[in-house]
């Protein structure tokens, strides 16, 4: 993790989607959605439930494949070969909504789990790791608990914690917060923010306008499967264009 | 037993709601759970009376009036005194004279102590195979280890032992040979049908393993062991022989492994999606997602079903006698067949009763106590 690096042109970006299409049956999920992530940059993705944006964060490690179109991710075009998903499931850590940590492991395990089989990182070595990023995500004295016996929001600290071990180069957070009691949302956000200082490259899907203002360089509204609207937070917030955002922003707004 | 009177009478106690000292102690429990209403208590009354009644009959015959020893007769024992108490009271001494020939059938007498540390090999077996400390990849070379010691054991001809055909074996080592072998290779057979029918993206595997479980379901074991004994032979090639036991042992694999298979995809369908995609997200492969992640958690779920299953196909074993392998339960019945013992079926029957009763409820209480353990990690 090195330093805030700004995004230049002659750099390929960390995240690129062209003309991204995908149905589910006969529903269109995703239209013709373009988007393109660079090194170290904040992406938040809003919008109404139903919108697609879950679907697309989901497509750039291919939980869910695209039928049309071109993802590729720190170089790497996402195809059905195996080698290449490999690569770029290695380079790219996923936060859910509903932790999904696994209950059947302590806390250190579900995050040494990867790094030892994946990475082939010797155990002893793997869990100095672990511990270092659990002592990151401030929860270092439960890494012998089992998920069931944290809180939902310690859960979700570790899940990101998890993530961080196998070293991504990307992380994508698929509506982080949204399964969490409201006294619980701030904790993970503050460790988002955290990671956001160090310079990772996010995608996160998320309703939450403050932690938007605060760390993302670029929000993107979806609605109805296509990329209706992005800019700065501030022209995002401020001086919204589409009807459709207007929309949204006054129904958010009203909740908080 | 107590749980049915509990549930037809708990919502007929008033004394639950009032708060008194009178609540705790049996005589408490028993005036809520069996004498909470006049017809409760009238109900209690009539199956106590009912209870009793069978129960001191049974005492009556099998150990009051029991006969536990026959004099010596010209030509073997001398069973009059037990034909003439049939009805009144048992005959136990039928199972001191032919408890050897009831657990080792035919096997040469004087070499039964083979079959003796066969049987014991297996219960050690158990013993260390149900110990979570020992499970690990040296518990697979012990397997295999006591497996070629006990064919070593049973079949002889070498290290000085005499040979002894397959077909003089009998009694409780087939029964544990079929059951053990049975179940534990029956089992990661069932496991990989059970995956390989929830594989989507490999359309043919999947329907084989469809094809599979629909095709050994649908038929009786009965009918399947026949086919190995009578119909499969037909199939090969003349002077080809292979073991009828181990055909029987094959059948029985097949058989059981399609409906483990079944318990297992249950446990496998009953796990979060979540699960799955977030050992995707890690980067995990398909089989370490499967090892690692999906098995552990899915076999978990479904201990009581798996072991449901086990018991039931431990008892299922004894229909292989139908073509004519000595199990117990067709020791048991041949033990009788002499003339001096016929009719004696109530004694024999209930010996193997209990060795099997043995057996299966300590799998039952091995299976709630593994429960327990694994559920005390876990407390979502």
């Amino acid at each position: 993790m090195s330093a805030t690096v700004p995004p230049s042109s002659d750099e390929p970006p960390a995240i690129l989607l062209e003309h991204v299409n995908k149905w589910y049956g006969s529903i269109h999920v995703l239209r013709d959605v373009n988007l393109s992530v660079g090194r170290s940059e904040r992406v938040v993705v809003c919008g109404p439930s139903g919108s697609g944006k879950s679907t697309m964060i989901r497509c750039i490690n291919r939980l869910e494949a695209h039928q049309e179109g071109r993802i590729v991710v720190d170089g790497t075009e996402l195809t059905d070969d195996l080698r290449s998903l490999d690569t770029i499931r290695r380079e790219v850590g996923m936060v859910f909504q509903n932790f999904n940590l696994f209950p059947h492991l302590t806390i250190l395990e579900n995050c040494t789990l990867a790094p030892i089989w994946v990475r082939k990182m010797p155990k002893a070595e793997a869990e100095a790791l672990a511990m270092d990023y659990l002592i990151r995500v401030r929860i270092p004295e439960q890494a012998n608990k089992y998920p069931g016996q944290l809180s939902g929001g310690q859960q979700q600290r570790v899940a990101i914690a998890r993530a961080l071990c196998m070293r991504p180069k990307i992380m994508l957070f698929d509506e982080p917060t949204s399964a969490l009691d409201p006294e619980m949302i701030k904790e993970v956000l503050d460790t988002m923010v955290g990671l956001a200082e160090t310079g990772m490259t996010m995608v996160c899907v998320t309703h939450e306008m403050g932690f938007a203002r605060q760390v993302a360089d670029r929000v993107v509204f979806m609605d109805r499967g296509e990329i209706v609207e992005s800019g700065t937070p501030a022209e995002m917030f401020g001086n919204p264009q589409t009807d459709r955002l207007k929309l949204f922003l006054s129904q958010i707004l009203r909740g908080h | 037993m107590g749980s049915s009177t509990t549930a037809a009478t708990a919502g007929a106690t008033p004394a639950r709601q009032r708060p008194s000292a009178a609540r705790i102690g049996p005589a408490a429990w028993l005036r809520a759970n069996l004498f909470g209403s006049w017809a409760s208590s009238a109900a209690t009354l009539v199956l106590l009376y009912l209870i009793l009644r069978a129960g001191w009959s049974f005492i009556d015959w099998a150990v009051i009036r029991a006969i536990w020893q026959v004099p010596a007769g010209a030509h073997g024992p001398d069973t009059t005194i037990c034909r003439q108490a049939q009805g009144i009271g048992a005959c136990w001494a039928v199972v001191g004279e032919k408890y050897r020939f009831i657990l080792f059938g035919f096997y040469p007498y004087a070499e039964q102590w083979r079959p003796a540390l066969v049987v014991a090999l297996f219960i050690a077996l158990f013993i260390v195979s149900g110990v979570r400390r020992f499970w690990r990849r040296e518990l697979a070379l012990l397997w295999i280890a006591t497996l070629v010691a006990i064919g070593v054991l049973m079949w002889g001809g070498v290290l000085g032992l005499s040979y002894v055909p397959q077909n003089q074996w009998g009694g409780l080592p087939i029964t544990l040979i079929l059951a053990t072998f049975g179940l534990a290779l029956a089992f990661p057979l069932a496991v990989a049908v059970a995956l390989g029918r929830r594989a989507t993206s490999l359309p043919a595997v999947r329907l084989l393993c469809v094809i599979y479980v629909e095709l050994i379901r649908g038929v009786p074991l009965i009918t399947l062991l026949f086919m190995a004994s009578v119909m499969f032979p037909l199939f090969l090639p003349q002077g080809v022989d292979i073991d009828k036991l181990l055909r029987a042992q094959v059948a029985f694999i097949l058989f059981a492994a399609a409906y483990l298979a079944e318990v297992v995809r249950g446990g496998l369908q009953a796990l979060p999606k979540g699960q799955s995609e977030a050992a995707d997200a890690l980067g995990l492969s398909y089989w370490q997602k499967t090892r690692l992640i999906i098995l552990p958690q899915a076999l978990r779920l479904v201990i009581p079903p798996l072991v449901n299953t086990f018991i039931g196909f431990f008892k299922d074993t004894s229909l292989v006698l139908i073509i004519g392998i000595f199990d117990l339960m067709k020791s048991g019945t041949v033990a009788i067949a002499e003339p001096a013992w016929q009719g004696l079926s109530s004694e024999i029957y209930i010996l193997l009763a209990v060795i099997y009763f043995a057996f299966c409820f300590s799998m039952s209480k091995y299976s709630r106590n593994l429960e327990r353990t694994f559920g005390r990690a876990r407390n979502r």
